[in-house]
């Protein structure tokens, strides 16, 4: 078996399922923090169940988080060791500080927050799930610094065959770090708002707890609009400072092989054959490629032959084209899941707005409860492009995956850490889903499971049971 | 004046000993929920026992890999590379760990229970094992070429000398974790805690001694470094035997404290003991990882040093605190979030 075809298949799966929490752990923990914030500053009990109950949601999805998260800071060194020797002098820092300015705080905060809501002042224990609010954003900062190294690597030099850091301004001052990390946490928000919208929406099919739940389902979908539209806003930009530093992934995005011609046409869909390099059936929205790629109604851009000229010349030998159908897919699916997303936030707070949910509005509702998916959706395949897109670079320009992976472990260890990993990674998502389920389920006026059979010490379970 | 190198050495051991010291007495009271506790409620009582800070404490190991990654890439990468399947496992058992704190109280059945009991015996019980055979290994040298790639089979990781270690740390880390109990329970529970705990001392007696003189003989430390790590021992020996003698007396805090300098100056005799080495190898001494050549340069040093500076008094100070917010005592009669 390839080790790198291998490591390449662990580092997607563990990385997309790492990547299923981690939004929901941003998006929530702001919608949690509103909430606790409105009790505080309202005190009604109300926003105090809310903040407690969709805290046992987010809980039980940070547990997640939090476990796949390790593992995602040591694959670097485990599965692509050339990498990090290549690029550890620059890439590190942000992981370092990471961990340094945004774990500690988000998980000892965390700590605060869970066992704290007896021992505290209201203030203090609002003002530690704000601090796990700035943690979480810290935390998807660093870690977006880092990735925007990869894709458009600035401030180092290469000194001893490997790029040094000389510039950690450059680093932070990065052009994509500041259209990706907006973008990836306003998609996050949009994640937590529309979980919250859905669950609402769930529970207000079924009739139970209905005020509550419109409650929940008012302040969320307010946050579901803003955060889409505004995750498109900054998708647009990304695409056209894409169009400056990766031409060959927007190229490959629009399945374009040619020149596109000016003003360029978006491509809908494509029927696209790499091995002929062409497309055999395109539909075309005229101007529209011009427009994302510079705001404006004219204007051409490059396609992926002449590109791939110019790598050779720059580069040397060697096919720099991505793989084209995933990568333009992988785009559409992107943006058809965020564009339904703002469609059903729209509509939902104007709804919200007339006062149309005194009443369950059946479909809608349904459709609420389908689009708790959308996100997921929309964050996984963007993701996917982003990272498809930049192949065969892992840092663009000095490093290509084949030559990052690790030259001492062999097909056979990667083998069965990919199957150990999926494994335990599939266990926990049903087990995730079930305790979902089961909250959601018993509703937010539930006694706490925990406190079930702890109230009463002298009970036959408190002291015989060993179980 | 230390070089930056030398600081980063320095750090990166203050980072292992922050992990061991506190994750150590997690992994201690995880193992004591196994072996210590009788029934579910006990077993909850520990659990709640250090819930409001696993996490927490967990970080300063992904702090220390990070920390490791930034200044010593070369480390780093030959590190985690060659120890991967040990590293898998390590992450296989932390991943079950965390998710089971989390998840076992929240559904009241009998084998929902018993299974993330078996999670949190097990996730609590292999990761100081590994890291004590790791540990040992950078001691003892491993397989390591002049490309700086480790190429080790199952026996040079695991021999005689790198189980020792990691029982060695394993017992400490449960002893710690049992002292940790008697602070944070009350009553027999409380009681029962202490009493393993001094059960325990004459195995840990016989394993630290054990050890020591086996890397006297294993590993050339001693004769680069005999007289600090001398003294380190002998001091190491009085903090033992003050351990014994608190756990006597029920000053359980004392105690505590002295399990705890124990781990610390354990690390700090590794790291002592490696100067200027990060990873000995086997092969030739002239492809041991070192301070220089496995770092990162001095700029980035630079940066990272004053990131370090004037981030970790903030985490120390609130970590602390919430020591002092959770410092009472766990109660069965009281809400127990897990």
């Amino acid at each position: 078996m390839d080790p790198l075809v291998l490591a390449r298949i662990q580092f997607a799966a563990t990385t997309i399922f790492h990547f299923f929490f981690v939004p929901v752990t941003i998006g929530l923990v702001f919608m949690i923090a509103v909430m606790e914030t409105m009790y505080v500053v309202k005190g009604k009990e109300e926003y105090k169940k809310m903040a407690k109950f969709w805290g046992k949601i987010f809980l039980i999805n940070f547990a997640v988080g939090v476990v796949t998260g390790i593992l995602q800071e040591f694959q670097f060194g485990m599965n692509w060791s050339d990498y990090s020797r290549f690029v550890g002098d620059v890439f590190g820092a942000p992981l370092a500080i990471e961990a340094l300015a945004a774990f500690f705080l988000e998980s000892t905060f965390m700590g605060i927050w869970i066992f704290g809501w007896d021992r505290l002042s209201k203030k203090v224990h609002l003002l530690s799930i704000w601090l796990v609010c700035i943690g979480t954003t810290l935390s998807a900062l660093w870690i977006l610094a880092a990735n925007s190294f990869m894709q458009h690597p600035v401030g180092f030099q290469i000194n001893n065959g490997r790029a040094e850091m000389n510039d950690f301004f450059a680093l932070i001052a990065n052009g994509q770090l500041w259209v990706e990390f907006p973008h990836t946490v306003l998609g996050a928000l949009a994640t937590g708002s529309f979980l919250i919208c859905g669950i609402s929406a769930y529970k207000m099919l079924k009739k139970q707890d209905y005020s509550f739940f419109k409650k929940s389902f008012q302040i969320a979908i307010i946050v579901a609009l803003v955060s889409s539209f505004l995750t498109a806003v900054f998708g647009h930009q990304q695409a056209q400072y894409l169009v400056k530093t990766q031409p060959m992934k927007m190229a490959a995005s629009e399945g374009l092989w040619g020149k596109s011609g000016d003003p360029a046409g978006w491509t809908v869909v494509a029927f696209i054959d790499p091995t002929t390099k062409e497309n055999k059936y395109e539909l075309k929205i005229p101007y529209l490629l011009s427009f994302l790629s510079y705001s404006k109604f004219s204007g051409e851009v490059k396609g992926m032959n002449e590109l791939q000229d110019q790598y050779v010349k720059q580069y040397g030998e060697g096919n720099y084209i991505p793989p084209v159908r995933t990568t333009f897919w992988s785009f559409r699916i992107m943006v058809a899941a965020g564009s339904l997303m703002i469609l059903f936030a729209a509509y939902g707070l104007y709804l919200s707005a007339r006062k149309k949910l005194e009443r369950p509005n059946k479909w809608f509702l349904r459709i609420m409860l389908l689009s708790i998916s959308l996100p997921y959706i929309a964050n996984t395949s963007g993701w996917i492009m982003t990272e498809f897109g930049r192949q065969p670079w892992t840092v663009f320009g000095y490093m290509t995956t084949a030559d990052s992976v690790s030259p001492s472990v062999t097909g056979g260890q990667i083998l069965f850490s990919l199957i150990a990993f999926c494994a335990i990674y599939s266990v926990l998502a049903v087990v995730m889903t079930y305790l979902w389920v089961r909250v959601i389920k018993k509703g937010p006026y539930a006694v706490d499971a925990a406190d079930e059979h702890s109230s009463d010490p002298f009970s036959k379970e408190g002291y015989h049971a060993v179980s | 004046m230390l070089s930056l190198n030398e600081l980063w050495f320095v750090l990166v051991a203050v980072l292992f000993i922050g992990f061991f010291f506190l994750e150590g007495f997690d992994f201690g009271v995880g193992m004591a929920t196994g072996v210590l506790a009788k029934n579910d409620t006990e077993r909850r009582v520990l659990i709640n026992s250090i819930g409001p800070f696993w996490d927490g404490n967990e970080v300063w190991l992904l702090t220390a890999g990070g920390a490791i990654f930034a200044a010593f890439p070369n480390w780093y990468a030959t590190m985690f590379s060659g120890y991967y399947t040990p590293l898998v496992v390590l992450l296989l058992a932390l991943i079950a760990r965390g998710v089971a704190f989390e998840y076992r109280g929240k559904v009241h059945d009998r084998r929902w229970k018993k299974t993330w009991d078996i999670c949190i015996f097990a996730g609590s019980l292999l990761p100081p094992f590994l890291l004590g055979v790791v540990f040992a290994g950078f001691m003892k040298g491993l397989p390591i070429d002049g490309q700086m790639e480790m190429k080790a089979g199952l026996f040079d990781m695991v021999n005689l000398y790198t189980l020792l270690g990691g029982v060695t740390v394993t017992v400490l880390c449960f002893v710690h974790g049992l002292l940790f109990t008697t602070l944070r329970t009350e009553g027999e529970l409380r009681e029962r805690a202490r009493k393993l705990a001094k059960a325990m001392l004459f195995p840990l007696a016989a394993l630290l001694a054990v050890l020591g003189v086996s890397t006297y003989f294993a590993t050339d430390i001693f004769e680069v470094r005999g007289a600090v790590l001398s003294a380190l021992a002998v001091v190491g020996l009085i903090a033992f035997l003050l351990a014994g003698y608190f756990i006597t007396k029920k000053r359980d805090g004392w105690a505590f404290g002295m399990t705890g300098a124990v781990i610390a100056l354990a690390i700090v005799g590794v790291f002592t003991g490696l100067f200027p080495n990060v990873m000995i190898s086997s092969i030739d001494a002239a492809f041991n990882l070192t301070v220089d050549n496995a770092a990162s340069g001095h700029y980035s040093l630079k940066v990272m040093t004053i990131v370090a500076i004037s981030l970790l008094p903030f985490v120390l100070g609130y970590q602390i605190w919430s020591y002092f917010v959770f410092h009472k005592r766990v109660h069965e009669k009281q809400h127990l979030e897990y």
